[in-house]
């Protein structure tokens, strides 16, 4: 076990000679060409060497799914687990050894459907680890069957007439089970996604991070509304702390309406004072309120960073006990402990 | 007043009470003053199914048994000499369990005419003939202990609660058993409450007096000590021993312990006990559910820790693709099954040992790993410690078989010395300057342990079928045989780094060979024992690894025209060894949620041999 580090995030150093050609292993890629996975992949490979961290401390874990295979496309330690678990192994590798970068990659049906119980008990115990959900809103990989992602009334191969099914909002998910750090961002905007990156590697503690993901062969266009450069800049809603809460070139911001509800109004007829204000470091209610501003991609969303709180990091406080423990009963002593209680000698 | 004194060779003394009466202390009390007078014993806790269960209930009865002996003995005995009932339940529940002739110890005061039909019974049992034949004492508990107590400042709901100690008190006088560890134990146990120290004192006392000083009973008996090796003895339970024992192969590995796991009957205990020792560097977490235990551990197995998870049988069906995910990663990982009755929920208290083709075969495609499993409560401690050294030498998980008897039940011990435990190397990977092979093997076929942080080793595992050597991924068809055949090569060839099957065969003539695996050792050295006092030849051999078996088995169960396997489960040892070596082995077994009693089977052994 190593020291305790204090340091619970994973951003540390700048000085570093790293490249992007460090963090990218000699497997290529395969996914279905134009898949939106090529454009994080390539984010996420630029952007690691700007951590300082070299590919040796870095790992990266997986589940099943399109989005699975991304581990073996980085140049650094990878575990390829099984469907759903991923934030369980990087959970064991980050407490076990807790001075490595560790990184999750996921997808809707992985993290929120067979893997949901993992995800929501990883950001309610704050484990040190950054988690990148790449929502397609589709099960690709199985070829086509609607996810818990999928709008009500989806057809795919499974649901011929139409799905029945709620579906999940994982940033309000997310920010349900408390966890502390919650953004979204899109595949092919690689400045927005590097920013929210880079906040996401700067926090202590366990990072959730939505990314919409265009599935071109069994769900193409499902964010156009977002990702289409045309039309994003009329509803990407985007997030800035401190900010009022203004996007569409202007026209449009997000107010206090009746009940408190936000809503999505003309900026010309709203008070200036009555634009909200984004509050990241607030509680969670205000950002709560913000993810269901849509009811999904298909409406004017928000992007950005939710919401970024501080609360103890799950492997350090175990690391704080092991150290509280030695420093109260002595390290273990094996014999001693083998001696403990009655005992009795035959001569 | 000075009473007679009778020696005895081996007494089984039974304690039962409600769930609150406090009879798994008094038990364990008990023990520990016997072991200290240097009997031989063996005890079996019996908990009640429901956690609140109504009090007075049959449900609720809990029980422990212990049998010492100035000679070596095996189990806890298949019927009790002496029964304390602290209530009508607990008789009702547990007079089947005393021999005929046997002592009933009873408090007399829970007789009443409610608590009678509470317990289920018409009419009151110690007036309808129903204890006819049995040595009776009827002995008011409740109220001598409420009057022991008077004077102390304690409530009388408090002054109750000391009856158990009442009993201690009496049955310690009637056995000749020390009092100070007993004084000792309550010191340190409420010396800091005075009056509840003093309560359970003078509780104790009076009873011990009042075996002393009351014509109700004649005589006491007196069990001498039992030989011993020279040596530091404790007693311990399965579950403290297997912990103590993943501690031991943390320290002798350095490799820091790491335990994750979902709380479970009965292993439970496990994780409880190792969240004590975190002076040692343990690290213990709850899970949100048995997946994420196993996938915690495989993580931290990853990252170069002694990775365990721990549960039983239900929690091994969900870890399942997990133990399949750790044999295509290759890493060393150890998975406990505390084994209980199943299918499903099935009797959670209660021990079988019908996981042995679980942990077999219990995973999709051809997935082997090392199986191994503690015959008594003591050989977890040694269980722990090889299946941490296969694990961590052979870059496995192994199976690691203890079930809810051996946990829950306990033996003197003959404490090891450190330096004489088994050291293990991880022989983690370094750098050679070459391109790094994750799946080359070394002499064992077992492939480099690379920990993340390394520089120079960086490389991805996973699921997906790897590429020989490279360990990219590979749907290669000759290489998915090739694979196939190397990681169970690599398990069989474990054969050749554990102990030979040991035969015990004195006369050298037996024609039966009694073949036994885990907890039923007990119940064959006593049945065996007894066969050929009877003058019966018949031979012993005790399998401690299930998978792969000694090289020897074949050859010692093909030598004897017999071979017969008791087990608590439908003849699942029976099974694996009829396949693997042609052979025609007998099963018998017992599957009631309890452990096969010598009587039975050596009542089976005369069967098989008279056939
Ligand atoms: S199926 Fe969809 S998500 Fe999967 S690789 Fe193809 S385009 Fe990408």
């Amino acid at each position: 076990m190593s020291d305790v580090i204090e340091n619970g995030g994973t951003s540390r150093g700048d000085a570093s000679t790293l490249t992007k050609k460090e963090f990218t292993s000699d497997q290529e890629p395969r996914w279905c060409p134009g898949c939106g996975d090529y454009a994080i992949l390539s984010a996420v490979q630029a952007f690691m060497p700007e951590l300082g961290i070299e590919p040796h401390k870095t790992v990266f874990v997986s589940g099943i799914g399109c989005s699975g295979r991304f581990t073996y496309y980085m140049d650094t330690y990878g575990m390829h687990g099984i469907h759903g678990r991923a934030p369980a192994l990087a959970t064991g590798i980050a407490v076990a050894a807790p001075e490595l970068s560790v990184w999750v990659v996921t997808g809707d049906g992985d993290g929120l459907s067979i893997g949901g119980n993992h995800l929501i008990h990883a950001l309610r115990r704050n484990v040190d680890i950054k988690i990148l959900l790449f929502n397609n809103q589709i099960y690709g990989l199985t070829k086509g069957q609607y996810s818990p992602t999928s709008e009500e009334g989806k057809v795919t191969k499974s649901t011929p007439f139409g799905s029945v099914d709620h579906p999940f909002n994982p940033i309000a998910l997310a920010l349900g089970v408390e966890a502390t750090f919650v953004a979204r961002t899109v595949d092919n905007d690689r400045q927005h996604l590097t920013e929210v990156l880079r906040r996401a590697a700067q926090h202590k503690g366990t990072a959730f991070v939505e990314i919409y993901q265009n599935c071109n062969v069994f769900n193409d266009g499902a964010f156009d509304l977002l990702r289409d450069k045309a039309q994003g800049k009329h509803n990407q809603i985007r997030l800035e702390h401190g900010e009022p809460i203004v996007f569409d070139e202007g026209n449009r911001c997000v107010r206090v309406g009746e009940n408190g509800r936000y809503e999505i109004a003309p900026t010309a007829e709203t008070d200036p004072d009555g634009i909200v204000v984004h509050d990241a470091h607030g509680r969670p209610s205000l950002a709560f309120a913000l993810a269901h501003l849509s009811r999904g991609p298909d409406e004017p969303s928000c992007i950005g960073v939710f919401h970024e709180v501080e609360r103890p990091v799950y492997g350090q406080a175990i690391q704080h006990q092991l150290q509280a423990a030695k420093e109260r009963l002595g390290a273990g002593d094996l014999d001693a402990l083998l001696h403990v209680g009655d005992t009795w000698t035959v001569e | 007043m000075s009473k007679a004194v009778r020696e005895r060779e081996r007494i089984v003394v039974r304690f039962a009470g409600d769930s609150g009466d406090g009879m798994q202390l008094t038990g364990d009390r008990f023990t520990s003053a016997t072991a200290v007078l240097g009997n031989d014993l063996a005890t079996l806790p019996d908990f009640p199914a429901e956690i609140r269960a109504p009090a007075g209930t049959v449900h609720g009865v809990s029980a422990f048994q212990i049998q010492f002996a100035s000679n070596d003995i095996t189990t806890p005995g298949d019927h009790a000499d002496v029964l304390v009932a602290m209530n009508p339940a607990a008789l009702k529940a547990d007079l089947d369990k005393v021999g005929k002739g046997g002592v009933l110890i009873l408090n007399e005061d829970s007789f009443t005419e409610r608590n009678v039909q509470k317990a289920g019974y018409t009419a009151d049992p110690l007036q309808d003939g129903t204890l006819d034949g049995y040595q009776v004492y009827k002995v008011p508990m409740t109220s001598i202990t409420v009057r022991a107590t008077e004077g102390i400042g304690i409530g009388k709901k408090e002054s109750e609660r000391a009856k158990n100690m009442f009993a201690l008190g009496l049955v310690s006088w009637m056995f000749g058993r020390p009092t100070e560890t007993t004084l000792n134990w309550l010191e340190k146990k409420f010396g800091s409450r005075q009056e509840i120290f003093d309560a359970n004192v003078a509780a104790f006392k009076a009873g011990y007096n009042f075996g002393e000083t009351t014509e109700l009973f004649a005589e006491s008996y007196k069990v001498e000590a039992a030989p011993q090796v020279p040596g530091t003895y404790r007693n311990i339970d399965g579950a403290t021993a297997l912990a103590w024992g993943l501690i031991a192969a943390s320290e002798r590995s350095g490799l820091p312990l790491f335990y994750a796991s979902y709380p479970i009957t009965p292993a439970s205990e496990l994780l409880h006990e190792l969240s004590r020792h975190k002076n040692f560097g343990v690290v213990t977490i709850q899970a949100e559910d048995e997946i994420a235990a196993a996938n915690i551990a495989l993580g931290a197995a990853f990252s170069g820790q002694l990775a365990v998870t721990g549960t039983s049988g239900p929690g091994i069906d969900l870890k399942a693709e997990t133990i399949g995910l750790a044999v295509i990663m290759e890493l060393p990982m150890i998975i406990v099954d505390v084994q209980r009755a199943g299918p499903s929920t099935g009797m959670p208290t209660k021990t079988e040992q019908a996981d042995l083709l679980l942990a077999m075969y219990g995973r999709h495609g051809e997935s082997p790993l090392p199986i191994v499993s503690a015959s008594t409560p003591a050989e977890c401690f040694t269980a722990a410690l090889e299946a941490a050294r296969i694990a961590v030498r052979y870059r496995t998980p192994v199976i690691l078989l203890s079930d809810t008897f051996i946990a829950n039940s306990s033996e003197p011990w003959p404490i090891p010395e450190v330096e004489s435990l088994p050291s293990i190397e991880p022989e983690f990977a370094t750098p050679n300057g070459q391109d790094f092979l994750p799946y080359s093997r070394d002499e064992k076929l077992a492939r480099p342990w690379a920990i993340p942080g390394t520089p120079g080793l960086v490389h991805r595992i996973g699921g997906l079928e790897r590429q020989d050597g490279t360990g990219n991924i590979s749907y290669d068809a000759a290489n998915h045989e090739l694979m196939t055949r190397l990681r169970q090569a690599k398990v069989d060839g474990i054969a050749d780094d554990i102990p030979a099957l040991e035969v015990e065969d004195p006369s050298g003539e037996a024609e039966l060979l009694v073949l036994g695996w885990g907890s039923s050792l007990g119940t064959i050295t006593a049945a065996v024992a007894r066969a050929r006092a009877d003058g019966r030849s018949v031979a012993t051999a005790h399998l401690r690894h299930l998978n792969p078996f000694p090289t020897n088995t074949g050859e010692i169960v093909r030598a004897y025209r017999k071979v017969l396997i008791p087990e608590m489960n439908m003849g699942q040892l029976a099974a694996l060894i009829r396949a693997r070596y042609l052979v025609d082995a007998a099963s018998y077994s017992k599957v009631q949620g309890l452990p096969i009693f010598a009587e039975e089977l050596e009542h089976e052994i005369a069967r098989v041999l008279d056939e």
